[in-house]
């Protein structure tokens, strides 16, 4: 039998892990505090000020309703920005090099790199939790489900980070995928609203926003209710999942923007 | 003679263009590295000398030809061989913000080795590295930097070390001291191989030297031998009379006149006095003194591994690529 040694480093995918998350560490404030800032204030505005003025939702405060979808919109948003940003970087100074040249694959690479963006993407959840205790009362329905679909959908968009940095050729397109995509889309994907609220075509219209299915999703481990069943969000997620991890493999294998 | 720790046969390497059109920056290569020697890469910019290390070192897809490094094929058995590799590449590429002990210990865990303090306090020290273990990196100085690439290529102990250009920028003092720490790892046991600009490098420190241009290995072979057979000695007697030509006494030496008959300029033999350019020159005198052709200075130039270099590269550049 094969031993794991052969197919799989552990001590190189673990320092592959430490090092992004001291790098994280090292910038901290951008890391950690600017999101838990501006998710603050949206709490503020949207979940205290705006909120107390709105009817429950699927009988849920309105304060309450939109903590799942402002959770989803940093998750998406740093976990997709902390993986690109962390295999960009090395090709953008050439320390890459080193990577490339260790006894390192694809498997220590995405357990290094995608496993510290999904953790950063885990400590960050957990703050922001605890800073909207401060703004909402809330109670966690499925408080496992939850944490397994936020480790799913960190998880899942690191990985998805991961194939951007390696996409871009300048910082330009680095950051252009989650201004003009994932922002707008969580936005759209029922984070302020529930989906079925919008009027005729537009409901439908919605469903086109494979978003829509995540917070829906989260929302159903937070509070029972959901625009969509949890399955059919699950099999969403999964599957995106399943092709980032399709694609990264064709990239190693290939060696596309990594290997001349 | 024991088996190369590193193969490479038939190794091509073309960069598609972006009309298609490829650039050949190997062509062909075959090449074997034996245990334990410094092997000098020579060749002049864009010669393929970085793409032959990147083709041993994961960084470059070769399009043919095979390579075998510690009887692991690299293309198969990638894991195990790369293992033992190490490489300092040419450009200062390292995180600025890291410190120094963490950036090295980053590469040991990298490679897949436990942690071990002691061999990274002795790397460091090694390489004069070990006071500034704690400060970030982009706060060292240029030479200090590329001493961190070498701690960090050191770190997981490789067997086989490429070094490309590694005193490029370098001041000449630093350089010394690298090439001294360079012999230092040989004595260790690693076998070296170096690219480098610096001819005197090479001629300095190699047991064997190769010659790429064009993607192409114009030869390979054992310093000193190289420096016998296409060496040469020149040398410029200055005579007491003028001569209106070479005396036919002289006609088994390879002799000129120069400088309208007042200087007598002998070229030919080897470098090395074992092959009998000196000692030529040495036959020369006694002879001019029998044959009473005074003459009142001589210089003597050994043609130096730079001179065959040129030589050799400037010919091959009159013919067709």
């Amino acid at each position: 039998m094969m031993a794991l040694s052969s197919v799989f480093n552990v001590r190189s995918a673990w320092s592959i892990y430490k090092r992004e998350l001291m790098r994280a560490m090292r910038t901290a404030f951008q890391s950690i505090l600017s999101p838990v800032l501006t998710t603050s204030l949206y709490f503020i505005v949207f979940g205290t000020v705006i909120g107390a003025r709105m009817e429950p939702v699927d009988g849920v405060s309105y304060g309450a309703f939109i903590i799942p979808g402002l959770l989803m919109l940093t998750l998406l948003g740093e976990t997709t920005s902390n993986s690109s940003f962390g295999i960009y970087m090395p090709r953008f100074t050439g320390t890459i090099y080193e990577l490339l040249s260790a006894p390192v694959g694809v498997g220590e690479t995405l357990v290094g790199f995608v496993g510290a963006a999904a953790t950063k993407g885990l400590i960050l959840a957990a703050i922001i939790l605890g800073t909207a205790t401060f703004f909402v009362d809330y109670e966690i329905r499925h408080p496992l489900a939850a944490i397994g679909y936020i480790m799913l959908v960190a998880a899942s968009f690191s990985l998805f980070g991961f194939i951007l940095g390696l996409w871009a050729d300048s910082f330009e397109k680095l950051g252009i995928i989650p201004l003009l995509f994932l922002t707008p889309l969580t936005f759209l994907g029922g984070t302020f609203y529930s989906i079925d609220d919008l009027p005729g075509v537009w409901s439908t219209i919605a469903y086109a926003n494979p978003i829509a299915f995540l917070v829906s999703g989260l929302r159903w481990t937070f509070y029972g209710t959901s625009d969509v069943s949890i399955w059919t969000s699950l099999g969403m997620t999964f599957g995106f999942l399943a092709l980032c991890v399709g694609v990264i493999a064709f990239i190693f294998k290939t060696g596309w923007r990594l290997r001349e | 003679m024991s088996d190369p720790i590193l193969s490479i046969s038939g190794l091509s390497k073309v960069y598609s263009g972006p009309k298609g059109g490829g650039v050949k920056a190997l062509d062909n290569v075959d090449l074997d590295i034996r245990e334990g020697e410094i092997f000098a890469l020579l060749g002049p910019n864009g010669a393929g000398k970085t793409t032959l290390i990147g083709a041993v070192c994961g960084l470059v897809r070769p399009t043919s030809g095979t390579i075998t490094a510690f009887g692991s094929d690299l293309a198969s058995d990638w894991r195990s061989a790369r293992a033992r590799i190490g490489l300092v590449p040419q450009e200062l590429s390292t995180d600025m913000f890291e410190t120094v002990w963490r950036a090295v210990s980053y590469s040991r865990g990298l490679f897949g080795l436990a942690p071990d303090k002691a061999r990274i306090e002795e790397i460091l020290r090694s390489l004069s590295l070990w006071e500034k273990k704690d400060s970030q990196i982009r706060e060292l100085s240029g030479g200090m930097k590329r001493r961190v690439l070498i701690a960090k290529a050191l770190a997981h102990e490789p067997d086989l070390l490429f070094l490309d250009e590694p005193t490029a920028g370098v001041d000449v003092e630093l350089r010394k001291g690298m090439w001294e720490q360079i012999g230092a790892l040989r004595d260790r046991g690693a076998t070296i191989i170096l690219t480098t600009h610096y001819i005197e490098e090479a001629e300095l420190m190699a047991d064997r030297v190769g010659i790429i241009r064009k993607g192409r290995i114009l030869m390979v072979d054992d310093k000193a031998s190289i420096m016998q057979h296409m060496g040469s000695t020149e040398a410029v007697l200055t005579l007491a009379e003028p001569l209106d030509a070479v005396p036919a006494s002289l006609a088994e030496f390879a002799l000129t006149l120069g400088e309208g008959g007042r200087s007598l300029i002998y070229r030919g033999g080897g470098a090395e006095e074992t092959q009998g350019g000196n000692a030529e020159v040495a036959r020369l005198t006694k002879a001019l003194i029998a044959d009473g052709i005074d003459y009142t200075g001589i210089d003597i130039h050994d043609s130096s591994l730079e001179d065959i270099f040129v030589d050799l590269v400037s010919a091959r550049e009159e013919e067709p690529a």
